[in-house]
């Protein structure tokens, strides 16, 4: 063990800020904020806060200020996604800074704001989500919350490094290259307790302890970053490579230093076009600086890193498919051993984590390893990133440490279920969990604990469903998925589905028997031994949850031919209240089948015989006399 | 239908010359296969036979281990694609938020099944398994630009606003692609 002992140059930012304005406006240029309409938010800001008269906008680190300055910046993810677009307002006057958020900004809104509270000084109290004057509605959000992972995502402009480097950023790596050896580094890292947050939540400093062990002819190892994240319900990557891109960059740097890598590729799927674009500037401007690339600070360490477009494929996300997909070829796995640490992409031993985790590993070289593991529960350390969706009121990323119960993350954080329905179930780890009901929500979130459910901790996504979703119609949509994604390798996993789903399909027809739930437990256990890779050996656990904990609601759809939630089509009826009707015909116009007759101020009636259940009139009355059962 | 319809050996000699600096590019690098379908894809829409066999002589690969790869990934297209794509995300938390119901009303204003083109190529619909906006959910992406917490009517109004942008520079009328169903 021998420190290197050389003076290296310290990361600073190159263009330092000239000033610092009396006004910031900070707008979420998430995909979610995007998708809200941010970006004619911070248009209107723009437009509107140099009208006004009283603020020139400037870039701080271009313009000096010379009166009253206000700067404008698009961040990454906020958090809370339910009220995006979120802006943040920050004042500085008379030595102190006030901030507060805005939720579900309009650009007609824009004036106002500007005229009361940047200029007027007093914030508008019914728009606000957070407030340094105290408590909104919404504080039980972010209370609960404690941001490692996510600490620059939403405050920092991800497009600008000098902005990431004043955050601290590569210090954590400066410290590693002038003060750590490799094997220290793989020490900390397994002493913080950090596991895989991509789903299987192996140690990560175990495993670049195993990919250190390794090396080649040729001395080519790689160091890769799983961005493939695939689970449908699950976008905590997405917003950490949107919003904080260096963070990777540098977790990456550290991790191949630790094991000893020359050269590094981020795989990202390509439906996250944004996050590409941002990484590809990241790398571009990173190695400019010196910070990756050739003799990083001057420490003789050198890291090249590649950013390397997904096709669309889920599969792709487990590492040794991945590995295939970057050598050119069909993404299907690889029989495992040689693990990648010995013999990974093109031969060479090759290490893979994920986003977030490689995100939060500066935080803990910076802040040490007791830190992290002071946080969280028993065997799982530190704190995980949730994507909260569905029929959540406050869908969003939430970053909590582990051990918390899956009541206070989706009632407290969450804020409960919308519209007041009932809540039925949460899903765990997207297509790979399980769902877990109302009678499992005290158990703390943590690997072990959710793993004995029949559900898996995952990559984080909780995906809550109410009274109005049908259990079976949500596990057929999983099985859908995977059977889809199935590569087609192994028999079990690409016949298995298949059959799997064809079942599933009967059951939701209200066609299913008894005798066809048991052979869909058999099936899946077969799946489930039969298959080579993560895919195919979890594909059957949302099935199973769902058969396990939520049996009476299969065995109504094949005993009783009924849909409670009245999600199953075929096993739906529609009619006409007499009660509620008020003749005014607007199902009868909407009918494709003309299933409705009625005249004008009389009462209507579906035949249904000739109703397909396509829902158009349910959708269509005003006055909820199409019942749905 | 009109032009696009690469019969054959003719490629337009801007687009030849786009795509042979992507050739040149990738000449010899390892695992270049699928970057050159990506980039073949971004030059001519979409992967016409004769372009795959240049990629394939590129990547020193036989034509059948390009057309495999091609056929695996859900990115790449064998057949021409319509110049704007609506892509209904139907991942989970959209799934069970209603995109179902969303890509029905899209489909049928525009008359068209999920894959399939409008007959002027103007538009074409995708489904597509989450674009990591689920706090949105449910979410419909016209081209790069995400529009969330739709309903099957608001839906149509965002394809209907992006259908007059699309058509009013063309200087046609704002109306749709002629299969609209009748409504």
């Amino acid at each position: 063990m021998m420190a290197p002992e050389r003076v290296l140059e310290r990361p600073a930012p190159r263009n330092p800020r000239l000033s610092v304005p009396e006004v910031e406006v900070r707008i979420c240029l998430g995909t979610g904020g995007v998708a809200a309409g941010s970006r004619e938010v911070l248009k209107a800001f723009e437009k509107k806060l140099a009208l006004s008269g009283v603020y020139a906008v400037i870039r701080p680190r271009e313009d000096e200020c010379g009166g009253q300055c206000a700067s404008i910046t698009g961040t990454g993810c906020q958090g809370l996604c339910a009220m995006d677009p979120l802006v943040e307002v920050i004042l500085r006057r008379n030595g102190s800074a006030h901030k507060v958020t805005y939720g579900q900004v309009t650009p007609a809104m824009v004036d106002e704001i500007i005229a009361k509270h940047i200029i007027g000084g007093e914030p508008i109290a019914k728009w606000l989500v957070l407030s340094d004057d105290g408590p909104t509605e919404f504080a039980s959000f972010y209370e609960a919350q404690e941001k490692l992972t996510l600490r620059h995502v939403g405050i920092i402009d991800p497009e600008d490094i000098d902005d990431y480097l004043e955050a601290d950023g590569y210090q954590a790596l400066y410290k590693v290259l002038s003060s750590m050896s490799p094997e220290e580094v793989v020490d900390e890292i397994k002493r913080s307790g950090l596991r895989g947050r991509g789903g299987a939540g192996f140690p990560t400093g175990q495993k670049w302890q195993f990919a250190a062990g390794y090396s080649s002819p040729d001395g080519i190892k790689y160091f890769i970053c799983n961005g493939d994240e695939g689970d449908p319900g699950a976008f905590m990557d997405c917003s950490v490579l949107e919003g904080d891109p260096h963070a990777v960059f540098e977790g990456m740097a550290i991790g191949a230093y630790a094991i000893g890598a020359p050269l590094g590729y981020v795989y990202v799927r390509a439906e996250y076009p944004l996050a590409l674009r941002r990484l590809k500037i990241g790398v571009q401007v990173a190695e400019q600086r010196g910070l990756i690339g050739d003799n990083i600070m001057g420490s003789g360490f050198s890291f090249h890193v590649t950013i390397k477009e997904g096709a669309g494929a889920f599969v792709c996300g487990e590492e040794t498919a991945m590995m295939e997909s970057i050598e050119g070829r069909r993404g299907m796995p690889r029989l495992r051993p040689p693990y990648p640490a010995e013999s990974g992409l093109w031969g060479r031993p090759t290490n893979i984590n994920n986003v977030e985790t490689l995100s939060v590993v500066p935080w803990i070289i910076l802040n040490g390893a007791e830190a992290f593991a002071s946080r969280g529960y028993e065997q799982s350390k530190g704190t995980k990133v949730f994507a909260l969706a569905g029929k959540v009121n406050r869908t969003g990323l939430a970053e909590v440490p582990m051990g918390k119960s899956l009541r206070e993350v989706i009632f407290g954080i969450g804020g409960g279920i919308k519209n007041d329905k009932a809540f039925k179930a949460v899903q765990m780890g997207g297509p790979s969990g399980g769902c877990l009901p109302e009678s499992l929500l005290d158990l703390p979130v943590d690997y072990e604990t959710i793993n004995q459910t029949g559900a898996i901790v995952g990559s984080g996504g909780m995906i809550v469903i109410d009274e109005d979703n049908c259990i079976v119609d949500t596990a057929r949509y999983f099985l859908r998925f995977t059977q889809h994604e199935s590569c087609g390798k192994c028999p079990p996993c690409r016949i298995g589905t298949k059959r799997m789903l064809d079942l599933l399909d009967k059951v939701c027809e209200g066609k299913g028997t008894l005798g066809d739930l048991t052979f869909l437990e058999e099936m899946a256990q077969q799946v489930r031994t039969g298959s080579l890779c993560g895919l195919g050996t979890t594909a059957p656990n949302p099935v199973l949850t769902a058969l396990k904990y939520f049996r009476e609601e299969f065995e109504e759809h094949v005993i009783e031919h009924k849909c409670r939630a009245g999600a199953c089509e075929a096993l739906t009826t529609y009619s006409i209240d007499p009660g509620t009707c008020t003749g005014c015909r607007a199902c009868i116009r909407v009918c494709p089948v003309q299933a409705i007759t009625g005249e004008r101020k009389e009462i209507h009636v579906i035949d249904q015989e000739l109703c397909i259940k396509c829902g158009e009139c349910y959708d269509k009355c005003r006055f909820d006399a199409v019942r749905r059962s | 239908m009109t032009s696009g319809t690469v019969a054959g050996t003719t490629i337009e000699p801007e687009l030849e010359e786009q795509f042979q600096e992507l050739l040149d590019h990738y000449e010899g690098q390892p695992g270049a296969l699928v970057p050159l379908l990506q980039g073949a894809q971004a030059i001519f829409g979409y992967l016409p036979e004769e372009v795959m066999a240049r990629v394939a002589e590129t990547a020193g690969e036989p034509l059948s281990q390009a057309l495999g790869v091609a056929t695996f990934y859900s990115q790449f297209r064998l057949q021409p694609h319509a110049k704007n794509t609506i892509r209904c995300c139907h991942g989970t938390a959209c799934h069970v938020s209603g995109a179902p119901l969303i890509s029905r009303e899209i489909e049928k204003h525009l008359g068209i099944h999920a894959g399939e083109n409008t007959s002027d190529m103007l538009y074409t619909i995708e489904e597509v398994h989450c674009v990591g906006a689920c706090g949105m959910a449910p979410v419909v992406m016209i081209n790069d630009r995400a529009h969330g917490k739709l309903t099957p009517d608001k839906a149509v109004e965002v394809v209907k606003t992006f259908q007059a942008e699309v058509e009013g520079e063309n200087g046609g009328s704002p109306a749709t692609s002629g299969q609209e169903s009748e409504e």
